[in-house]
């Protein structure tokens, strides 16, 4: 057994490598060390970001490589941009993806677009570190999960990890991408403990990973849905269906051969995804499915998502709000055609 | 700029009672709360107000259902000064289907549009053009009401103070924007993120009135929102109150604070407390006596234990308004249901 780390100290690990290894690599953002110019704040004391995440940062590189900002998203996101167009590798964090509504000026039309419209004679290695998910009961402005709008643009990439050690080695390839990435941090993860490798290492973006193989079905699932999905496995594995379970970790760029040839392996599909369904990522995986691999299916794809309405807060809401392993496993049976009393 | 204190307000015993009332009710109202999450009772994150009662109170004390407040994500006491319901807002934090928001907001979203809340807000920054737009609404339907934008140190750096101030000002509207500047953004003090030595000094650049006020002292807010309400009703237009103030708890629960000095820890929760010091002044100038003051208080913790009663004994909401209120709902009528 190698070393067990949470996913969020795994992610620490990624920006403490990076920052070691280049000098060029800044962290910015809301407390991401904390307590700036107080001076009887030990660094040791610092928050560390609003979950701890980037404790001990500040101790090893000190403030002006770990940079608290103003509330002001649009600023220091834009600045982060344009800090990395000219010379930098910034890490900007902004702390609920919700807040993007703050600053996509910045991420939408200029990172996004600064190389293409140069001409392909600048580039943003821009790194963003977000938080998303639902299920913290953080209620409608704190707990979405918008990856789907960010990967309608072009220009950037996205990225979502499921598990610490994909965690710690795709945000390393992430930051030292040479193009804006979205980082997607589900805040429920954040204590999942896994094995992660020491040092350095990355992990491919663009590449997705089999979660569990299997010959009945194919359910591509996205981020902390992944664990939903492998809860749902075990259960249709005792009803005799074996899923098998497709991680794109990246969703721009996506590994279509992957999924491509699970379905075409399994002849079924179902996609996880626990953001709302409209013009979401589940929709444009089985659009593209439908039309590349039509013909390996032997039923309708399937799509399981929220409801298309903000997060409720209330706890009992919000637990019928996201994918459940039920839901997955019923979906499997009536597609499989194994559960002949099924009734829904 | 200097803390004005000259005192141009006259208080009466009715007005002081109610300001003593509506403070006192946050501050059981927060302690109650920090007592229930730290047990593990409460979902999600709560931000307490306590020990900034005196600016909700000293502001909304003008302030009439007409008029209209957008808040932050610390915004049970604007929600009790603007005459919110206990019960429904305790319910609201416990996710009830009682609750204001019928359990769908929580704690930062509580809201009572019927009072003129138009919600606590998640987001930083979020209410400067919101409460520009009440405003517009005010101005243009002529209502005569005023509305009040409640806003923290740390979101007077966001973009959308600019946008909404400036709005405000070129159009005349009646809005107040009330900083509470309690010292922090979550662990990071005011005086590193802001260029300015005072936010109030910012109001020079949009041509609106900018004043200073120890938001401690419940008697001196409550003479400068007088000031500057009246002038936004009287169709003068916007203007700025900064209060100095102060957060007794953490930014939000499970905050160890340690980015806070012990000796302004100390002071604020003894010598400079809002409800004490507006106790003494109420003592001094016969306003009300121990007794009547301590009968208030337990009135007012009854008060708060029964909304707990309420929240507890309350139901969760049913699986069906999981999507409900997304649209407004025609179906029924050809109006809205
Ligand atoms: C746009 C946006 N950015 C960041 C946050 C995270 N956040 C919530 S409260 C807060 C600090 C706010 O400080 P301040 O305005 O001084 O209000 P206080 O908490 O002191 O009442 C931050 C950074 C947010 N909710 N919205
Ligand atoms: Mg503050």
């Amino acid at each position: 057994m190698g070393r067990t780390i949470s996913f969020s100290e795994a992610i620490n690990e990624a920006l403490a490598e990076t920052m070691r290894r280049d000098k060029n690599v800044i962290l910015m953002g809301e407390d991401v060390a904390g307590g700036a110019a107080v001076d009887h704040l030990q660094d040791e004391e610092a928050w560390g970001g609003v979950m701890g995440v980037t404790q001990g940062l500040v101790q090893e590189f000190g403030r002006d490589r770990i940079l608290d900002t103003p509330i002001a998203e649009a600023g220091y996101v834009g600045a982060a941009v344009s800090a990395a167009a000219t010379g930098m590798r910034p890490v900007a964090e902004l702390m609920f993806n919700d807040f993007i509504g703050s600053c996509l000026d910045e991420v939408m039309n200029q990172g996004a677009k600064l190389r293409y419209m140069f001409g392909g004679k600048a580039k943003v290695p821009l790194t963003i570190r977000t938080m998303h998910g639902a299920g913290f009961r953080a209620a409608a402005q704190h707990s979405q999960s918008l990856y789907g709008m960010f990967t309608a643009i072009p220009g950037l990439k996205t990225v979502v990890p499921s598990t610490p050690a994909e965690a710690k080695g795709l945000l390393i390839a992430a930051i030292e991408d040479d193009d804006l990435v979205v980082f997607f941090e589900d805040k429920t993860l954040y204590n999942m403990k896994g094995e992660v490798p020491e040092g350095y290492y990355t992990t491919d973006l663009g590449k997705a990973d089999i979660k569990r193989e299997g010959s009945d079905v194919t359910i591509v699932a996205i981020g902390k849905q992944v664990h939903t999905a492998l809860e749902a496995a075990e259960q249709l594995a005792a009803k005799g269906v074996q899923a098998e379970i497709v991680d794109p970790r990246s969703l721009s760029p996506l590994d279509e051969d992957t999924i491509l040839a699970s379905v075409d392996k399994t002849n079924h599909l179902i996609v996880v995804d626990e953001a709302t369904p409209r013009c979401n990522v589940a929709t444009d995986i089985a659009a593209m499915v439908a039309d590349k691999g039509f013909d390996s299916l032997d039923a309708p794809i399937k799509r399981i998502t929220a409801p298309h309405s903000p997060v409720p807060f209330s706890p009992v809401l919000e637990d019928l709000y996201l994918p459940s392993a039920d839901t997955i496993v019923r979906t499997a049976m009536e597609l499989t055609g194994e559960d002949t009393a099924m009734t829904t | 700029m200097e803390a004005s204190n000259t005192r141009t307000q006259t208080m009466d015993s009715h007005q002081a009672m109610w300001m003593y009332q509506k403070m006192s009710e946050i501050r059981y109202f927060e302690d109650t709360v920090h007592e229930t999450f730290s047990k593990g009772v409460l979902p999600g994150f709560v931000h307490l107000y306590a020990g900034e009662e005196a600016v909700a109170v000293g502001v909304c004390a003008h302030l009439n259902d007409k008029d209209s407040i957008t808040s932050t994500h610390r915004g049970h006491g604007h929600c009790i000064a603007k005459g919110c319901d206990l019960n429904g807002m305790m319910a609201e934090i416990y996710g009830k289907e009682t609750g204001l928001c019928n359990g769908k907001g929580g704690s930062m979203h509580i809201a009572d549009i019927s009072k003129g809340m138009l919600g606590a807000n998640g987001i930083v920054g979020g209410g400067f053009p919101l409460a520009t737009g009440a405003g517009l609404t005010a101005k243009l339907q002529n209502t005569g009401g005023v509305a009040v934008c409640f806003f923290g140190d740390g979101a007077n750096n966001h973009g959308t103070f600019h946008e909404g101030i400036n709005m405000a000002a070129i159009w005349n509207l009646p809005v107040v924007f009330v900083a509470e500047n309690n010292g922090y953004a979550e662990a990071t003090p005011f005086s590193y993120a802001s260029s300015c030595e005072n936010i109030a000094d910012r109001a020079a650049s949009y041509g609106i009135p900018g004043e200073i006020v120890d938001g401690k002292d419940a008697m001196a807010v409550y003479e400068a929102a007088a000031r500057a309400i009246k002038r936004a009703r009287n169709g003068e237009g916007p203007s700025l109150i900064e209060c100095k103030t102060y957060r007794n708890y953490g930014h939000f629960e499970g905050d160890a604070q340690k980015y806070k000095g012990s000796e302004e820890r100390e002071e604020h929760l003894k010598d400079k407390d809002a409800i004490l010091q507006f106790r003494q002044y109420m003592l001094e100038h016969n306003l009300s006596n121990e007794e009547g003051l301590n009968k208030l208080d337990e009135q007012v913790k009854a008060s708060i234990q029964a909304a707990v009663e309420f929240a507890e004994s309350s139901d969760y909401p049913d699986a069906g308004s999981l999507i409900t209120d997304v649209y407004v709902d025609y179906t029924n009528t050809g109006r809205e249901s």
